[in-house]
C-alpha cells in the first residue's frame, strides 16, 4: 500500500468514525437498533451536497445535522408514542426518507460540485508529509477529538446520565421521575444528527455523492464499532469512544488493502455483514469450546 | 395525607379474561402512617401498589395525595413524590452505572433535566456521608458498577435512592423477600430507621406475618381484591400468628404457600 492510499484510508476512517460514534448512542447506550441510519446518512449527504453546490458548505453541514436529528426524532416518536418496535420504526423512517432525500436532491440520483468551496478548501495544502497533503486528515482528527470530548461531557450531565440509565434499567429510570420516552427520542435524535454530520463531511470530502450510498451503512458502522471494541475494549466510555474511532480507521484500512489486493469492491457489504455475524458468534464459540474441553477432561478423569 | 376513594381496577373488561383486581378500595392514611399489607397471592396487593404508583391505570375511583388528585397522573411524574421498592433487587438500580451515578439520578428526582454535570463535588461529599451512615462500607466503593454488588447491598442502595429526596409516600413491595434472613433483618431495620427519621408515609407488602405486626402502626388484610380487615391500635398489638390464621380460616381466605409454611 502506498502512503497516499494509507492517508486516504485513514481520512475515510475518520469520517465514518463519526457515524459509528452516533450509532454508539442508539446501539450501545440505549440498546436500541436504529435503522434510520441508512436513510439519514443520505439525508445528511443530500443537504450538505446541495448547499455546497450553491456555495454554502458550512451552512450545509449545519442544516445536515438538523435534518438528521429531525429524522431521528421521527423514529423516536414512532417508537415511543405509537409503540412501534424500534427496528420497524427505523425502517419506516428510512423508507420515507428515500422520497425526501430525492426531493432534496431535486430528483437527481447524484450531486456533484467539483472545484467548488467545501469545508476542506481552507485546510488544503497546509501540512505535508513526504509530499502528501495531510491537512484534511488533521482537520478530521480535530473534529473527532471535539466530538469525543463533547460526548464524554454530555454523557456525564444529568440528561446524559438519564440516557445511559434508560438503556440500562428503564423501570428504575421511570421511578426516578424521568420521562424515558423523552430520553429515547433525544437518543435517536443525537444518533442521527451525528450520522448526518458524518455524511455531510463525506460528501464534501468527495465533492460528489450518490443517493444509493446509504444502503448498509448501519452494518458497516456496526462492524467498525465491533472491531474497535475487540481491539481496545470498552471498559470506560472514553476508552469505548476511542476504540470506535480507531476501529473505524482499522476497518477502512483493511478494506483499502483488500481492494488493492484485487478484491472487487462489490464484496464490501458482504464482508461487513460477515464481520458483524462473526463478532456476535465469537463469544458463543468460546463457551462452546470451553464446555467441550470441560467434558473431554471430565471423561479423561482429570 | 393519602386518600384512596372507591378505587376499582378491572383488567381486560368485557372479555372472558376479565379480572376485577381491585374492588372499591377505600382508605385514608395520615402523614407518618406505616401500613403493612398481608394477603394471599392474587389478593390485589401488588395491583394496589401499581395503581398508587401509576403503572396501572385505575378503572374508576380517585387517588389523592397531599390534597392533589393524582388518579391519572403519569407514573414518572408521580415518582417525584412516590418512592417504590420491588422484591427483585435488580429492578431498582441501573446495573452498569456506578453507585454514585445511581444516587445522582435519584437525587435529581423532580428537578429539571439539564446539561449541567450530573454529580458535583458537593454532591459527592453528600453521597459519601449518607452511604457511610448505611454502615455497609459502600462509601469506599462509590465508583463501582452496581452490578457487582450483592442483592442486599443493592436493596439497601435502592432504599437510599427511594428516600434520598424524601417521598411523601413509600411503597415497599416485599422488598426483603429475595434476601437471606440475616440481610433481610438488616434491611428491615434500616427501612424502619429511615422511615421514622423522615416521618414518611409508608405501605409495605409482606408475606412474613411476624414482620407485618412487628413493624408499622396499621395492617391491612387483603383478599380477592378487597381490604377485608384493618387492624390497628390495641387489637393489632395483641395479634398473634394463630389469631391471623383463625381470621383467615373464618373468612375462608385462601392461604398462600408462604403462610402455610410459616406454621
Amino acid at each position: 500500500m502506498s502512503l497516499i492510499t494509507i492517508v486516504g484510508g485513514i481520512e475515510l476512517g475518520l469520517i465514518f468514525s463519526i457515524l459509528s460514534l452516533g450509532l454508539y448512542i442508539a446501539f450501545r447506550i440505549l440498546d436500541l437498533p436504529d435503522l434510520t441510519v441508512d436513510g439519514s446518512f443520505v439525508t445528511g449527504l443530500a443537504i450538505s451536497g446541495v448547499l455546497a453546490q450553491q456555495n454554502h458548505p458550512y451552512l450545509g453541514i449545519l442544516m445536515a445535522v438538523i435534518g438528521g436529528s429531525l429524522a431521528g426524532i421521527v423514529t423516536g416518536l414512532l417508537h415511543t408514542k405509537l409503540k412501534i418496535q424500534a427496528i420497524l420504526a427505523g425502517i419506516l423512517t428510512m423508507t420515507a426518507l428515500y422520497s425526501i432525500n430525492l426531493i432534496i436532491m431535486d430528483e437527481k440520483p447524484t450531486v456533484m460540485f467539483f472545484g467548488q468551496k467545501t469545508i476542506f478548501s481552507f485546510f488544503t495544502g497546509m501540512f505535508f508529509v513526504n509530499g502528501i497533503d495531510i491537512s484534511k486528515g488533521l482537520l478530521l482528527i480535530i473534529i473527532n477529538i471535539l466530538i469525543v470530548a463533547l460526548m464524554i461531557y454530555f454523557l456525564n450531565t444529568k440528561i446524559g446520565l438519564s440516557l445511559r440509565a434508560t438503556g440500562d434499567n428503564e423501570v428504575m429510570v421511570r421511578s426516578s421521575s424521568i420521562n424515558t420516552d423523552m430520553m429515547k427520542i433525544i437518543g435517536f435524535g443525537l444518533t442521527n444528527a451525528l450520522v448526518a454530520l458524518s455524511a455531510a463531511i463525506y460528501v464534501q470530502y468527495n465533492q460528489q455523492g450518490s443517493y444509493t450510498v446509504g444502503n448498509g451503512m448501519l452494518v458497516l458502522s456496526l462492524a467498525s464499532i465491533i472491531i474497535g471494541e475487540a481491539l481496545i475494549g470498552n471498559k470506560t466510555i472514553l476508552r469505548n469512544l476511542i476504540a470506535i474511532v480507531l476501529g473505524s480507521i482499522v476497518y477502512r484500512l483493511a478494506l483499502t488493502y483488500s481492494f488493492q489486493m484485487g478484491l472487487p469492491s462489490s464484496y464490501l457489504k458482504l464482508f461487513s455483514a460477515l464481520i458483524v455475524v462473526f463478532a456476535i458468534f465469537l463469544p458463543q464459540l468460546k463457551s462452546i469450546y470451553q464446555n467441550y474441553r470441560k467434558r473431554v477432561n471430565h471423561v479423561r478423569g482429570q | 395525607m393519602l386518600e384512596v376513594n372507591k378505587v376499582n381496577v378491572i383488567f381486560n373488561p368485557g372479555t372472558i379474561h376479565e379480572k376485577h383486581a381491585l374492588k372499591d378500595i377505600d382508605f385514608v392514611l395520615n402523614d407518618g402512617d406505616f401500613v403493612t399489607i398481608i394477603g394471599s397471592n392474587g389478593a390485589g396487593k401488588s395491583t394496589l401498589f401499581n395503581a398508587l404508583s401509576g403503572s396501572v391505570e385505575v378503572s374508576s375511583g380517585m387517588i389523592k395525595n397531599d390534597g392533589q388528585i393524582i388518579t391519572y397522573l403519569k407514573d414518572y411524574k408521580r415518582a417525584r413524590f412516590i418512592g417504590r421498592l420491588f422484591q427483585d433487587p435488580f429492578q431498582g438500580t441501573a446495573p452498569n452505572l456506578s453507585i454514585i451515578q445511581n444516587l445522582g439520578l435519584a437525587y435529581s428526582r423532580g428537578k429539571k433535566q439539564s446539561l449541567a454535570l450530573a454529580i458535583s463535588r458537593k454532591d459527592r461529599q453528600y453521597f459519601y456521608d449518607i452511604l457511610k451512615r448505611l454502615g455497609l462500607g459502600l462509601e469506599q466503593r462509590m465508583d463501582t458498577p452496581v452490578r457487582l454488588l450483592s442483592g442486599g447491598q443493592r436493596q439497601a442502595l435502592t432504599l437510599l435512592m427511594a428516600t434520598i429526596v424524601t417521598p411523601s409516600l413509600l411503597l415497599l413491595d416485599e422488598h426483603t423477600a429475595a434476601l437471606d434472613p440475616k440481610t433481610s433483618i438488616q434491611i428491615m431495620e434500616l427501612t424502619e430507621k429511615i422511615v421514622k427519621e423522615n416521618n414518611i408515609t409508608t405501605m409495605m407488602i409482606t408475606h412474613d406475618i411476624e414482620d407485618a405486626f412487628k413493624y408499622g402502626n396499621k395492617t391491612f388484610v387483603m383478599n380477592n381484591g378487597k381490604i377485608v380487615f384493618v387492624l390497628e391500635g390495641e387489637s393489632r398489638k395483641s395479634m398473634k400468628i394463630e389469631d391471623v390464621m383463625k381470621l383467615y380460616s373464618t373468612y375462608n381466605i385462601a392461604l398462600s404457600d408462604v403462610n402455610v409454611l410459616k406454621q
